[in-house]
């Protein structure tokens, strides 16, 4: 299966569809391909609306406008449609939606990738567009029939009338899509679901074991040339001066070009590209960062955390007061045991995606072809158009399969140099980053310094407490303007979960002078780690056990109980083997409930972590093969984090180049795990991000229990009283 | 011009002898099937069969593959068929699925060397392979359903052919 190969989405002639306004379903029919398939094969297909082609042989094709980075949105997404349709999911074929209205997420505002709500907002979306297409179908066959279309019914591929009368949707496809698209279509309901909640093996798995999947890196172009970029090493510096003359004159050299903030070096081949780049000789201008480092940035975060105004994010009852002891003076006994304060500290990350940063444009007279995997269609679209200086809807996205996404895919930052490139050269240019050009120049999950202090009244109850946040805005920066706090800093805290009659939640913004960017699980991670070791140093100061200090804060809180209390259950909370220790963590994020219990041990210093229980409620879920298989990746991705995630700065340069300085979890160091998925009816909830979030502090909390050691500041093999 | 020998297919290649073996294959010979990762043998994703043990292709210069046996990811079977392919497919072990060339190679090499492995077997030969995507559980029940695939083949016992969409459910608990 070659998705994006595929000359259906290559040519674009979906721009019908992209135009396709907001959720109204239009029926239209395919214009006749251009050098592709002619005549009888484009006469027969028909479009029924934004996302689903059938042709005369039956063949589905459905366009999915979510980009696929592994989790599971070309299997999830046509099974929403393909539910209410009445096909199998074998007879699907699936292609990258382009751009278009119609492809909006309406969860993000704009054609993205990210949130894990892909499922969320295709919910109703695409159910819909299976139903009326469905219907249509129907009303399609009943009129060639002239029998009332109540008297027919869809089943597998093909409409069923009165007297045995049937005929495959394929056959009536293009009538169907002539007719008015119905407004009153029936749903199922949960009970009814044929696909949905089924396990069933992912559509896209073929390419991926014969190597034939294609990714941004994989696209091959007649003509084509390579490219390598040399960035300055300092962030956020400019080129000075360069001399390419040694560099221009190396084999298969076309062309060196000062573009996109660095120099760009076009060859026949990328191997000689990487080996002029080398050949450049480049003066950078360093720009504000040339002292930038750990200690500074720590510094800036302390500092604007002391002393610049905070914005309140959320305010129960009244936390200063309490916490200053003013309120309730007579049950807050002012001892110092009975109050907390705390500083948690996390660092930047990078994202190492496998496949590192690149991009293949194709730019002609009016126009540019993108080749990407990006998980932001439109302002892919909009950033090449500005370089080209052509207008945006000349501009085609072509969006390939991602060699994961994590966030980091939602910004831009490949895309002009190729662009800028292919525009010089007259033919299609592809940009490959290197490993070490792609974690030196991430856009980083940005440090937070997280500030928690507490009161607990004579009976040990957690009866007020604070958080303040410290860190810059990443939406500030992709997304402006931020108007009072940008939500995506205040994740897992606004929500939090826990009853406590006085709580504070406020932040205050400080940016550090390098590009951050969101990162799988956003903030629900730093936060989820502040908040759920700040209350296993509650529970510890209120001499009561983690899991019962949480529960009793949970009132009405049924569906945190129910995966906190299955969890413990699971993973014999208070009775772990000997020599080994257990921490807890419970968190609310993308509409799932989920709980985690780490079980580790540390025998002279060195840390096993020996297995995670996991516990998720994430409402109804689409097909529970993926939802395992993304609560385990986002425990893999949380455990590297935990464990080694820090990227450094030194004189505003990333020290981590590589996966020799940047250490990510390997197979062999995978711990055993349990995830539980429960059956939910409750509407689906995200998938891809949450159990990341949970790792560091239950991790932590387990520690704690094994050492008595609480660590505050991440990453793990950061402490010095441990070894991994 | 420098001649190898892909996928048992005779190629000449116009390439400087240092070029290494991964640009070889995905700019000259545009099979993109392995793939880029680290450029220094750290993460596994460009693994090929050199004379059928897995090296990996972007620390191995032209020069150096001369006159052996390449396979790479297209080449292992012509059809998905190989062991270790039917098994990814039935495990439903990919997510992004870029590093799986590279995992599927040196599971190959592990089987064809050891056809039995144990866990600890699995640990020693997987662990040059990075899986951002955290696919790891699933690539261990993998590699032990292919090779009992691989034993099935061996002895002609079993139907190998298919692979049922019912099985997919398996790496869900319930």
């Amino acid at each position: 299966m070659n998705f994006t190969g595929d000359d259906l989405s290559r040519r674009g002639f979906l721009g019908a569809a992209a135009r396709v306004g907001g959720t109204v379903l239009l029926a239209m029919t395919v214009p006749a391909f251009g050098a592709g398939p002619k005549g009888d094969a484009a006469a027969a297909r028909a479009q029924l609306n934004a996302w689903l082609i059938i042709d005369a042989n039956n063949a589905f094709t459905v366009l999915v406008d979510r980009s696929e980075m592994g989790q599971g949105v070309y299997t999830a997404l046509p099974t929403l449609l393909a539910e209410e349709l009445e096909i199998s999911l074998d007879d699907i074929k699936v292609v990258a939606a382009p751009v278009g209205d119609a492809y909006v997420n309406q969860g993000n505002g704009g054609q993205i990738t990210g949130t894990s709500n892909s499922v969320q907002d295709a919910w109703d979306k695409l159910r819909l567009a299976g139903a009326q297409a469905r219907c249509m179908l129907i009303a399609a066959a009943a009129r060639e029939w002239r029998v009332d279309p109540g008297l027919c019914r869809a089943h597998n591929g093909s409409i069923f009338g009165p007297g045995e009368k049937s005929v495959a949707y394929g056959t009536v496809a293009r009538a169907a899509a002539r007719l008015p698209v119905p407004k009153d279509v029936q749903l199922k309901t949960n009970d009814q679901f044929r696909l949905i909640g089924k396990p069933r093996l992912r559509i896209d798995s073929a390419g991926k074991v014969d190597g034939s999947a294609e990714f941004g890196i994989d696209v091959i172009l007649p003509g084509m040339l390579y490219a390598a970029v040399a960035q300055s090493p300092v962030l956020g510096g400019a080129v000075g001066a360069f001399d390419a003359a040694q560099a221009a004159a190396m084999p298969g050299v076309r062309k060196v070009l000062l573009a996109a903030g660095g120099v760009v070096v076009v060859a026949e081949h990328f191997w000689q590209a990487l080996q002029a780049r080398s050949a450049l000789k480049i003066t950078w201008e360093p720009g504000g960062n040339a002292q930038l480092d750990n200690a500074g940035i720590g510094h800036m975060l302390e500092s604007a955390a002391k002393s610049e105004p905070a914005l309140r994010a959320r305010a129960d009852g009244d936390a200063g007061a309490v916490l200053a002891g003013a309120v309730l003076a007579g049950a807050v006994p002012a001892t110092a045991k009975r109050s907390l304060h705390a500083v948690y500290e996390l660092p930047l990350l990078a994202h190492a995606t496998m496949e590192p940063m690149n991009c293949t444009a194709d730019v002609r007279a009016g126009g540019c072809d993108l080749y990407v995997g990006t998980q932001v269609q439109q302002v892919a679209q909009a950033t090449a158009a500005a370089v080209a200086g052509v207008d945006p809807a000349k501009v085609r996205v072509f969006t390939t399969l991602l060699g994961g996404g994590f966030g980091r895919r939602l910004d831009v930052d490949f895309i002009p140099a190729a662009v800028a490139a292919s525009k010089a050269v007259g033919v299609p240019v592809k940009v490959i980053w290197t490993r070490e050009d792609d974690m030196t120049h991430d856009t980083y999950r940005p440090p937070a310094r997280e500030e928690l202090s507490g009161a607990l009244d004579g009976e040990g109850r957690l009866i007020a407490w604070r958080l303040h946040i410290t860190s810059p805005s990443i939406t500030a920066r992709m997304f402006p303007p931020v108007k009072g706090v940008d939500d995506s800093v205040i994740e897992a805290a606004v929500n939090c979960p826990y009853a406590v009659p006085n709580f504070e939640l406020t932040y205050t913004r400080r940016e550090i002078g390098i590009d951050v960017g969101y990162m799988r699980s956003v903030s629900h991670s730093p936060n989820c780690f502040a908040i759920e070791s700040f209350m296993d140093e509650a529970a510890l100061a209120a001499g009561k056990n983690p899991l019962d200090f949480r529960l009793q804060l949970l009132t009405a809180k049924p569906r945190h109980t129910r995966v906190l209390t299955l969890a413990a259950q699971r993973a014999r909370w208070g009775n772990a083997p000997a020599g080994r220790f257990q921490g807890l963590a419970l968190m609310e994020g993308y509409s799932t409930h989920i709980a985690q219990i780490a079980e580790v041990s540390v025998g002279r210093g060195v840390l096993k972590v020996h297995k995670i229980t996991c516990v998720v409620d994430c409402g109804q879920m689409v097909n529970p093969s993926i939802v395992e298989s993304q609560i385990v990746g986002g425990i893999v991705f949380g455990l590297s984090a935990a464990l080694w995630g820090d990227v450094t700065i030194v004189a505003g340069q990333v020290q981590q180049s590589n996966f020799n300085s940047y250490r990510v979890l390997r197979g062999n160091e995978m711990p055993e795990l349990d995830v539980q998925l429960l059956q939910s009816a409750d509407p689906p909830g995200g998938i891809g991000e949450p159990s990341v979030a949970l790792v560091a502090p239950a991790l932590c909390n387990a520690i704690f229990a094994a050492t008595g050691q609480r660590l505050r500041r991440l990453p793990i093999a950061a402490a010095s009283f441990l070894e991994i | 011009m420098t001649k190898i020998t892909v996928n048992a297919k005779l190629m000449d290649v116009d390439a400087v002898p240092d070029t290494p073996l991964l640009w070889v294959l995905r700019d000259h010979l545009a099979m993109t099937g392995t793939k880029f990762g680290c450029g220094l043998a750290l993460c596994g994703a460009c693994t090929v069969h050199l004379d059928g043990v897995a090296v990996r292709s972007c620390v191995l210069p032209l020069s150096a593959v001369a006159g052996k046996a390449i396979t790479t990811i297209e080449g292992l079977s012509a059809d998905r068929s190989h062991p270790v392919q039917l098994a990814w497919l039935e495990i439903d072990v990919p997510q992004c699925g870029y590093c799986q060339s590279g995992q599927i190679m040196s599971a190959a090499a592990l089987l064809r060397a050891n056809p039995t492995p144990s866990d600890a077997d699995i640990d020693a030969a997987m662990s040059g392979n990075i899986c951002r995507c955290g696919t790891y559980p699933r690539i261990r029940r993998a590699i032990h359903r292919a090779a009992e695939l691989q034993r099935s083949i061996a002895t002609g016992a079993a139907q190998v052919g298919g692979v049922a969409h019912a099985g997919a459910g398996e790496g869900a608990r319930q």
